[in-house]
């Protein structure tokens, strides 16, 4: 079953953003677009040629691009703010918490270069704890895309829904393999594979490697379940907790910290809802370095082997 | 005044020029101020005190506004409050222009009141459209909305409320920059210049050096006013109207004295977060005669 996901090629899901806004510039004239100096690395320049009245240039001054944001709702516009993940939320989380979140504006804060796939520049810009940061922010939808096509309709699906989102993607170029006119649906966890041994729920760049991993069990004769949930919050707790009743135990795969990510939260769910033997493929708590995104992934155990291994744990554990 | 208000009682101020209307409504908001406050046993009343008559002339002659509260205030004038701890002076002038009602003032502070202890919009009162209270993030929202304002060619204006102490927060400063860049001249922003902030005088804390100039480097406009002299107020907000739509973003430095209008609450830095307790009220209601009706 999940030899049916084949990569079209490999694509940047900052890529996906990219497009997307073009395609909102086009189709949705409230849609404006804000950034903070990092127009070609959020691949926002097409939609600031195209719509220059729409687009406003915030320099090196994410707070205020924040702010501003904020303000634009007022009158109707949907404004999607373009940093890069440790810069759209670290950086700014009082401003997202009080004049976004609690204020409930229909601002969509839209991040590249989370994670350890950033790469090069090191730790000070590969942020871990996003997901957690935005999670824990009351009304804040907390999405994670896994490869170009599938940010490029989250990009466009999120413009429909007032709700203030954070939108997460990254910097390398990944396999792209979800189906180019999918239907982004916010909260619906997608199931890449039916299986009875062992649940996979991943998120993001780590979608692809337990496709991977999926694989290498299946010829070891484990049948895993493989769901790719690119929301986070709120998470389709129905679709996970099905899975694990029949498969009696999960790995969660994400580019994050173990604290606050989405290991976290499936945790929580499996604790109050169906106790069953966890694994989390995630950062341990500690800080990423530079590398290349695969040197980086290998090392700090977030590769397909990383997974195979946590289900071969996890399903000894079953027993 | 654009709003009929059915809180007041007209009949009451007829015989009187606008000025000396505004004062009377000025006088009962300031007695608003200590009565909320001392029933909360909590909040800002000396910056509150100290922006009552900027806040009248305001909200009572200056802008247009639709007591009718939408929260996109498209085709009127809008009004964000940064400084947000002075929430009395906000909550008593928005229920005194016809919002919501007074009674509702005798509420502030209180477990499930609309009137939070700093605006907010999650309880859905009429006249506020973002939480402000973490200080020096409301000059970024405004200048979002004057954005709006003119993407949509709506050509009514964003005022503000700042203080001055406020102004220690750094995102103040790109905001500035990014309205003067970007010519966002449907803004006039308002700075209350007292001079005081929770630890003492600003130049102590943290010396804001000369205002004025910083925000004329800054290409933004500069005015000045007494914001304890209603008459100065509508006459300097007025120039300020007629400088909008000239490319460059307006701010009028308000001098004005902490805790206005009651004497021992005057200019003393020590009543910017706390409430009278009975007896200090009475000193103070003594100092304010009652005008339009308590709530």
């Amino acid at each position: 079953m999940l030899d049916q996901y084949i990569s079209t090629g490999d694509k940047d899901t900052r890529s996906g953003f990219g497009a997307g806004l073009l395609e909102l510039g086009e189709n949705n004239p409230d849609v404006v677009a804000l950034c903070a100096d990092l127009t070609g690395s959020l691949k926002m320049d097409a939609f600031q040629k195209e719509f220059p009245d729409r687009f406003f240039q915030c320099g090196i001054a994410e707070a205020n691009m924040m702010g501003i944001a904020a303000g634009m709702t007022i009158g109707g516009k949907i404004p999607y703010t373009g940093t890069f993940a440790n810069f759209s939320t670290g950086r700014v989380y009082d401003q997202i918490r009080q004049s976004i979140a609690y204020s409930f504006k229909n601002v969509k804060i839209c991040a590249s270069h989370s994670g350890l796939t950033l790469g090069e520049d090191g730790a000070t810009h590969q942020i871990l704890e996003d997901i957690g940061l935005m999670k824990m922010l009351p009304n804040m939808v907390v999405i994670n895309t896994c490869d170009y096509n599938q940010t490029k309709a989250a990009t466009i699906a999120i413009a429909k829904v007032e709700n203030p989102v954070y939108l997460r993607f990254g910097r390398p170029k990944v396999p792209n393999f979800t189906p180019e006119n999918q239907v982004f649906e916010i909260g619906k966890a997608v199931k890449l594979s039916e299986g009875n041994d062992v649940t996979i729920i991943a998120t993001g760049h780590l979608v692809w490697k337990a496709i991977e991993a999926g694989r290498a069990l299946q010829e070891k004769g484990i049948h895993a379940e493989v769901i790719n949930i690119h929301t986070i919050k709120p998470l389709d707790e129905k679709v996970i907790l099905n899975s694990v009743k029949k498969t009696g135990c999960v790995v969660t795969a994400e580019e994050h910290q173990m604290n606050g990510g989405l290991g976290d939260s499936v945790a929580q769910l499996l604790g109050r809802e169906y106790p069953a033997p966890l694994e989390m493929v995630a950062v341990q708590d500690t800080f990423g370095e530079s590398g290349t995104p695969e040197q980086l992934l290998e090392k700090y155990g977030l590769s397909s082997n990383s997974i195979v291994e946590k289900v071969l744990k996890v399903v000894e554990r079953k027993k | 005044m654009e709003v009929l208000n059915p809180t007041l009682n007209p009949s009451k101020l007829s015989a009187l020029d606008t000025v000396e209307k505004l004062e009377q409504i000025a006088t009962q908001v300031r007695r608003d101020i200590v009565r909320m406050t001392h029933g909360a046993s909590s909040g800002h009343p000396g910056g509150s005190l100290g922006c009552a008559d900027f806040l009248v002339a305001l909200y009572h002659e200056v802008m247009k506004h639709n007591t009718s509260f939408k929260m996109d205030g498209k085709e009127e004038d809008i009004f964000f409050l940064s400084n947000g701890h002075i929430s009395p002076v906000f909550y008593s002038v928005l229920a005194r222009s016809g919002y919501f009602n007074v009674s509702e003032l005798a509420t502030f502070r209180k477990l499930d009141s609309r009137l939070q202890g700093h605006p907010a919009t999650a309880e859905h009162l009429p006249g506020v459209r973002i939480a402000t209270g973490s200080l020096g993030q409301g000059l970024s929202v405004a200048i979002g909305a004057a954005l709006t304002k003119k993407l949509n060619r709506d050509n009514h204006l964003i005022y503000t409320l700042h203080g001055d102490g406020e102004l220690q927060e750094g995102q103040n400063w790109e905001a500035i920059m990014f309205a003067a860049h970007h010519k966002v001249d449907n803004i006039i922003a308002t700075v209350d210049y007292n001079g005081l902030q929770i630890d003492g005088a600003s130049k102590d804390v943290m010396s804001l050096g000369d205002l004025k100039a910083k925000w004329e480097s800054f290409d933004w406009k500069t005015l000045e006013m007494n914001g304890n002299d209603i008459k100065d107020v509508i006459e300097t907000l007025n120039k300020a109207k007629e400088m909008t739509g000239n490319g460059t973003p307006i701010v009028v430095l308000m001098h004005t004295k902490m805790g206005y209008g009651i004497d021992f609450m005057e200019d003393n830095y020590k009543w910017h977060g706390v409430a009278p307790n009975d007896e200090q009220l009475a000193d103070a209601l003594s100092q304010l005669p009652e005008t339009i009706g308590d709530y």
